[in-house]
């Protein structure tokens, strides 16, 4: 494929800099605790930055590394040089793309046809049938409830169990109980997550513009997004691509920690009681910085107990895939070995505010070689704390 | 996808559209039943594209939405009858696949009619014949796809700018 008037060396040069990629000294830390390098000998998140550098990022076509990283940024709270590995490989694998290599992408591509289909803008969609007469919702308003991806995830991912509807049923009951009646987009696109990660930038911008616009529409000043990858893209990646946004973002477990806070939200239903442990999405915390807000929820919860993995917060491991692509046997291992460590705690609940950790890990315990062991309940976080309203 | 050459289909034409279409066929049943109606002779109107599959239970909704994505207007998966798979549970697994695509297409909104799923046995080539030209009938009535343009963009303008709260100094 031909590059057309884009100078890649250009794109490399500047992602270098920006990621201070220059600074490593190739002490190997991000590959000591890179989830993926642990189980893959192949894969070296060190060796594929060197490679960046030395400028041979168009022989990194075909090579599989390119899409093993799992994007969660473990290796980020290591390296000594601060480096950011998210900039280089979001442009490692944009320059990889325009060069004609191709993200591996699970489920035949499946998620990545419905994004790209999404960016056509004469698509109207049929979207909100899930919204029954118990969750108030309105065409205008000041506050967007960004629903994201999750009426798709539930058809497609259906033999998981993955109730990622759920999810979203319970915000919007979060939403109302704290007095926000929210407005739900009945077109709302694809944050365009995976496309971005994918290296696909082009598709993520149209569809990125397309959901601004239509927030704009509606006259909000405010989008709580309940999915930690939709959140990263909308707070983040959208003014960064499309200039200061005219609305505010939330991710939800801000906007209800606050709530309990000020006291608009109580939680005085739900006589099930649990002992739980939180699994931090990689794009809510170590992304976006988001630890305390979810954590503060579950202790408002009546008869919740939470308990901490060792490894949380900045340490948390991943679900095992980013961006739905390149899901491999070392994906297993490393939700096996999370789901493992969630056990180790005494939780009988592994909670998640992540709708694709939801699907990533309902999937490892739906394995027939590992259910018996690793059978744990998986609930997302606005579903668990939506039953525990009065 | 490109297809200058068209020929027009015998069924006649709807402002000379003619639909593009998909066609997933079962090599035990439904590819033989169109081979059938090729040596037989039985007319019917070429505007798909058969890609032949070893079991309809392989044709995931991803296979689907990529001829859609392509432009497609319409895409037939074709297996066989329930009793008559040749790996016994792979008719169920296509019907279970398709029921996905089917509900994936309905909550983009794109119509129904579009994607179709129909069990054609190896000796019912007229069966074959009449399910296409009832297929493309309806894709003309309902026109092209929105989608028929080409979506999304090809490689052009690569700007990676830097996300909020990145900057370092």
């Amino acid at each position: 494929m031909a590059a057309g008037e884009v100078d890649l060396t250009e794109v490399m040069a500047d992602a270098i800099k920006r990621s201070h990629a220059r600074f490593c000294y190739e002490c190997g830390k991000c590959s000591g605790v890179c989830p993926v390098a642990r189980y893959d000998r192949a894969f070296s998140p060190r060796a594929l930055l060197v490679r960046a550098v030395r400028g041979e990022s168009e022989k990194l076509v075909g090579d599989a590394g390119v899409w093993s990283c799992l994007t969660c940024k473990l290796c980020d709270t290591r390296c000594p040089a601060a480096i950011d590995y998210g900039i280089l490989t979001k442009a490692v694998r944009a320059v990889v793309r325009h060069e004609g290599g191709e993200a591996i992408c699970t489920h035949g591509g499946a998620v990545q046809s419905l994004t790209r289909i999404m960016t056509s803008p004469e698509l109207e969609q049929d979207r909100l049938g899930w919204v029954d007469d118990t969750l108030k919702i309105k065409k205008k308003g000041d506050t967007v409830f960004f629903v994201g991806c999750a009426p798709y995830f539930d058809v497609l991912f259906a033999e998981t169990g993955a109730q990622t509807l759920e999810g979203a049923k319970g915000a919007v009951r979060l939403l109302n109980a704290a007095g926000v009646t929210p407005v739900l987009l009945p077109n709302e696109r694809c944050c365009g997550h995976d496309l971005l990660w994918n290296g696909d930038v082009e598709n993520f911008t149209m569809l990125a513009r397309q959901n601004v616009s239509m927030v704009e529409a509606v006259g909000a000043k405010r989008v709580v997004v309940a999915c930690p990858e939709g959140y990263s893209m909308l707070k983040a990646e959208y003014p960064a691509h499309l200039g200061g946004l005219p609305f505010e973002v939330v991710h939800l477990t801000e906007f209800v920690a606050e709530a309990i806070e000020s006291g608009d939200l109580k939680f005085d239903g739900g006589s099930e009681r649990s002992v739980v442990t939180f699994q931090d999405p990689c794009r809510l915390g170590r992304h976006m910085g988001v630890y305390d807000a979810p954590r503060k929820i579950l202790e408002a919860l009546p008869g919740v107990e939470l308990v901490e993995m060792s490894r949380s917060r900045e340490r948390a491991i991943c679900c095992g895939v980013g961006g739905f692509q390149n899901c491999t046997s070392f994906s297993k291992a490393i939700q096996a070995s999370r789901l493992r460590e969630a056990l180790s705690t005494g939780a009988d609940t592994l909670v998640t505010a992540c709708p694709k950790c939801e699907i990533h890990l309902k999937c490892a315990v739906t394995d027939p070689v590992l259910e018996e062991e690793l059978g744990l309940r998986i609930v997302d976080l606005a579903a668990l704390a939506a039953k525990h309203l009065a | 996808m490109a297809n200058k050459d068209k020929k027009k289909s015998p069924s006649g034409g709807n402002g000379g559209f003619e639909p593009r279409v998909v066609a997933f066929a079962c090599n035990w049943c439904s590819y033989p039943a169109a081979d059938a109606a090729g040596i037989n002779k039985m007319q019917y109107p070429p505007n798909a594209r058969i890609i032949r599959v070893m079991c309809a239970g392989r044709v995931h909704p991803a296979f689907v939405l990529k001829a859609l994505e392509l432009g497609a207007d319409g895409v037939l998966v074709s297996g066989c009858h329930f009793a008559d798979c040749h790996y016994l549970f792979g008719a169920k697994r296509a019907a279970e696949q398709f029921e996905k695509t089917a509900e994936l297409v309905r909550l983009l909104g794109l119509e129904k009619e579009r994607v179709r799923f129909e069990q054609i046995s190896a000796a019912e080539a007229p069966k074959f014949v009449r399910v296409m030209q009832e297929f493309v009938d309806d894709l003309k009535r309902l026109g092209r796809s929105p989608l028929a343009g080409g979506v999304g963009s090809t490689p052009g303008d690569l700007k990676i700018p830097d996300t909020i709260g990145d900057e370092r100094t």
